[in-house]
């Protein structure tokens, strides 16, 4: 978001002798157009276009009414067209109602619940992919927001009905031992990686399995849920410690949105202002380095996943403690994956991942309210997101989609030829779009990145960082 | 015997001592895990009542000649076992500090022992009859899937592709085998189907992965939910709507092997299965031998450990890796069709339930070998299934902490207590000349 400002080499105005030569042939609008499709914002909406055409795809094949429709195609196909446009409307319509307004809702308190409810569906997403954007920055793939959130969840509901406490007081303890069961757990791989370099991406997995596991037999032992029954459900959160509601009885919406914001202000602060976040940013672009300055690259590389954790803990903990209110088996659902699409949506930029976690959280309320009302299973928000961040992580792939010119300026059938020339007379080209050139990939990306437009610093999880062995 | 066996070794270790300076430290681990691990049994033996009787089933329907149900007293039992238990751990200490490398049989033996004491002691007094036979073909049953998808990983990570979506394959082909054994009403055409699936997930995986250098974990994390998404928004619509066509029931016939299938225990557990089962121990012979030795296995270990080597000798790395991983998507699509015909089920919503991870683990800890892998993922399948069998009879041991067994193994593995746990070097990372 923040980082389609700079560009590799790609300022708007390139001095004359520093353009390749093929730039200098084309036209002022293809050079609109190069630039606009370099913008990491426009590979955004473009993504998503292609996401929802996808999504189209899938509603339109499963669709009965267009089966039928399908089936006398070529003797009318205006009917399959029109029963198509039909379902498509309905469908988007509804996503788009049940996420930001409704336009047939009765009143007026009706029509905006919508994108409250958007805001609560964000709450954990943004929080646990804050947690996740932290690691990524640093050079950590966490693949464990989902233990985390669990490891939160579980510890803070635990202390929402097993203690008695004053309003205010409960609540704060029961998120503070949200933030800690997180951190425990993400403190583990932390550890384990600094001290014996195991991969993250193992332990976290396993120990997103393993929480899974621990949850359920905690909701099998009395002391624990405390209901009395045989049913794998906790008790209830005792009033005092839920996150108090933000707009009245007829609103989900509670506090948790206001500490996600704060987290994000939060996360900003330490990864922008603070020394710690100067560490945790040089640890990922390069450890040797930041080992040769000084820092305590193993103490950082805790610290990483224990903060990543907290967060993740904490995200969980404003689920139950603002939304659930009780512990079940599945009370993370998916958000822990949901949470590392966040973070790379938002391309691990603190704003960026909180309008990531909106989005995402819009199309689940939104999918609640498509399913209710034209039938289309909400799993088809998995397939909507999945294909974003795929989209996303392969701008080249939606340049291609949309013919949009080429990063560094080639046309795209041209290519080849273009680089043959670039050969021959590369001293015209500047150095880094020869460097670009010579490293021979199907497109401009230098090896591992992600997003063409995000060269500053920290922006995409390293790819390097798999490949320490794990000892 | 134990002179012929002892003495070479002595000569081998005298010029080493002579010739280095330092000598390598002892290694405690195994030794201390042992005695830890006969105490425990030691414990058993000691908690167990007077005059408890543990009952178990050896046979199935229909063996060759009946076992009857064995009842042991399980205090003597208990003890007999602890004491073979406690010897062992001493052999391992004694064999530690005389530095003699230990046998594979010693883990093995040890192992399979210290299981049975662990049973002895669960199922003492329950009244229940652990049904051993059955306990054995539901570990195999848990296995197949993790070991065609470990074959996967493998051959993925060998050749320098980390496959986190391995899962996505297993789902994948779990979904296209039933669709298309339902929709041909034949099984045999969902074992053809299913490899496809598993197979273009993993072509999915290496366009974004080689292609276009995404980082590959991520990429495999996504496909995961695009493929959960997938298979459970055909399953809410298509197979739901009308499940008669798209989801009907079919099931590979068991296919007993003569003479095989008879022996008492391993013949019902091992030789009377499906074509599924018999198609993975050809995979994983197959895989063992060409890995090491053909060629093919020659340039998938090089593009993995040193893909600018390869490339200099003329092997097309990326060419190779794309092949690769679509030949491994295959291998763990053929794994998913045993969640659904190779045991007569329906597909139903995300039925992979997190195999595909337990698939990865088992890879790891058979560090990237088709033996060591196998052996993880039957490790794997058996803890699960003595989790079942415990939660059925009942005992002092939460199944689920049994569940939880491969995931902790898996991280000590990988944190450096399991030995030294080493991936392809070029594992992960794109090759761009």
């Amino acid at each position: 978001m923040s980082a389609s400002g700079s560009q590799q080499g790609m300022t708007p105005a390139p001095k004359p002798e520093q353009q390749s030569p093929w730039a200098e042939a084309e036209g002022r609008l293809s050079r609109a157009l190069r630039e606009l499709g370099q913008t990491s914002w426009v590979v955004t909406i473009l993504a998503v276009v292609v996401a929802l055409v996808v999504g189209a795809v899938l509603i339109l094949a499963a669709n009965r009414d267009v089966q039928a429709s399908l089936s006398y195609f070529f003797a009318q196909p205006t009917a399959f067209l029109e029963t198509s446009f039909q379902v498509l409307r309905e469908a988007y319509s509804a996503l788009f109602r049940g996420a930001v307004f409704d336009w047939q809702a009765p009143s007026a308190e009706r029509a905006i619940r919508p994108l409250t409810e958007t805001m609560v569906y964000s709450v954990p997403l943004i929080l646990a992919g804050l947690g996740i954007a932290i690691g990524f920055r640093s050079g950590m793939l966490n693949i464990g927001g989902q233990g985390q959130i669990i490891l939160g969840a579980t510890s803070a509901g635990f202390l929402g009905y097993a203690l008695s406490m004053p309003v205010g007081l409960h609540v704060l303890l029961a998120l503070a031992g949200g933030i800690l069961g997180g951190a425990i757990w993400g403190g583990i791989a932390g550890v384990l990686k600094a001290r014996t370099g195991a991969n993250e991406v193992i332990v976290t997995i396993m120990l997103n399995n393993i929480a899974i596991y621990l949850l359920a037999w905690l909701l099998q032992q009395q002391w624990y849920k405390q209901t009395g029954s045989n049913q794998p459900l906790s008790s209830s959160v005792d009033e005092s410690a839920q996150l108090f509601s933000l707009l009245g009885s007829g609103f989900r919406l509670h506090a948790g949105f206001l500490i996600a914001i704060l987290a994000t202000l939060g996360v900003w602060w330490l990864l922008e202002r603070s020394t710690l976040g100067f560490e945790f940013r040089a640890i990922g672009e390069n450890p040797e380095a930041a080992r040769t300055a000084g820092i305590n690259v193993p103490k950082a590389t805790a610290l990483v996943l224990v903060i990543a954790g907290g967060l993740a803990g904490l995200g969980g903990a404003a689920h139950v403690l603002g939304t659930e209110y009780r512990l079940a088996g599945g009370v993370a659902g998916t958000l822990g994956f949901d949470a590392i699409t966040v973070a790379l949506l938002g391309r691990s930029r603190p704003l960026g991942t909180f309008l990531a976690g909106l989005l995402l959280g819009g199309l689940r309320a939104g999918g609640v309210l498509m399913q209710a009302q034209t039938g289309t299973p909400i799993d088809i928000v998995l397939v909507l997101q999945a294909v974003i961040v795929l989209m996303i992580a392969a701008p080249p792939l939606v340049r291609a989609i949309f013919f949009l010119p080429h990063a560094d300026g080639r046309p795209r059938l041209r290519r080849r030829s273009a680089r043959r020339k670039a050969r021959s007379t590369d001293s015209a080209a500047p150095v880094q779009e020869r460097a670009l050139q010579t490293s021979g990939a199907p497109n401009a990306e230098s090896p591992g990145t992600m997003t063409p437009g995000t060269t500053t610093p920290g922006t995409q999880p390293p790819s390097t960082n798999t490949q320490e062995p794990g000892k | 015997m134990s002179d012929q066996t002892v003495s070479p070794a002595a000569v081998q270790a005298e010029p080493l001592k002579q010739s280095t300076t330092g000598v390598r430290p002892i290694s405690w681990k195994y030794p201390i895990t042992y005695a830890v691990l006969a105490a425990l049994a030691v414990l058993f033996a000691i908690t167990l009542p007077a005059g408890a009787r543990t009952h178990f089933r050896l046979s199935s329907g229909g063996d060759f000649f009946e076992i009857p149900l064995v009842e042991l007293p399980s205090r003597p039992a208990g003890w007999i076992l602890a004491l073979i238990l406690v010897g062992l751990a001493g052999l391992a200490i004694w064999q530690a500090s005389q530095r003699v490398r230990t046998r594979l049989w010693l883990p093995l033996l040890f192992g399979v022992l210290f299981v049975l004491a662990f049973l002895v002691w669960a199922g003492a007094d329950r009244g229940a009859v652990i049904p051993l036979v059955t306990m054995l073909t539901g570990a195999l049953a848990l296995s197949v899937p993790l070991i065609f998808g470990a074959m996967c990983g493998l051959v993925g990570e060998r050749s320098g592709v980390i496959n986190i979506a391995i899962e996505a394959q297993l789902l994948a082909g779990a979904f296209l085998a039933a669709v298309a054994a339902s929709v041909f009403t034949s099984a045999y055409m969902g074992l053809v189907f299913a490899p496809v699936a598993g197979a273009l997930v993993g072509a999915l995986l290496v366009f974004f992965s080689v292609k276009y250098q995404v980082n590959q974990i991520i990429v495999g994390v996504v496909l995961n939910v695009l493929i959960i998404g997938l298979t459970g928004f055909l399953f809410s619509t298509a197979l739901t709507q009308n499940p008669e066509l798209w989801n009907a029931r079919q099931q590979l016939p068991r296919l007993p092997i003569p003479g095989l299938s008879q022996i008492p225990i391993i013949g019902p557990v091992l030789f009377n299965q499906t074509i599924l089962v018999y198609l993975m121990y050809l995979i994983v012979g197959v895989l063992n031998v060409f890995l090491f030795r053909s060629r093919w296995g020659l340039r998938t270990r090089a593009v993995g450990e040193h893909p600018k080597a390869a490339d200099t000798v003329g092997i097309k790395v990326n060419r190779m890796r794309v092949y690769n991983v679509i030949l491994a998507g295959g291998i763990a699509g053929l794994g998913g069709a045993f969640f659904t015909i190779g045991q007569g089920l329906a597909f139903g919503k995300e039925m992979s339930a997190g195999a595909g991870f337990i698939a990865l683990a088992a890879m790891i800890l058979g560090r990237w070998h088709p033996i060591g892998a196998l052996l993880a993922a039957l490790l794997f399948g058996f803890s699960t299934s003595l989790g079942n069998t415990l939660a059925t009879i009942g005992t002092p041991v939460p199944s689920e902490a049994l569940l939880m067994l491969p995931y902790v193994i898996t991280i000590f593995a990988v944190a450096g207590f399991v030995g030294r746990v080493r991936p392809p070097a070029a594992n992960g990372t794109p090759y761009v000349k």
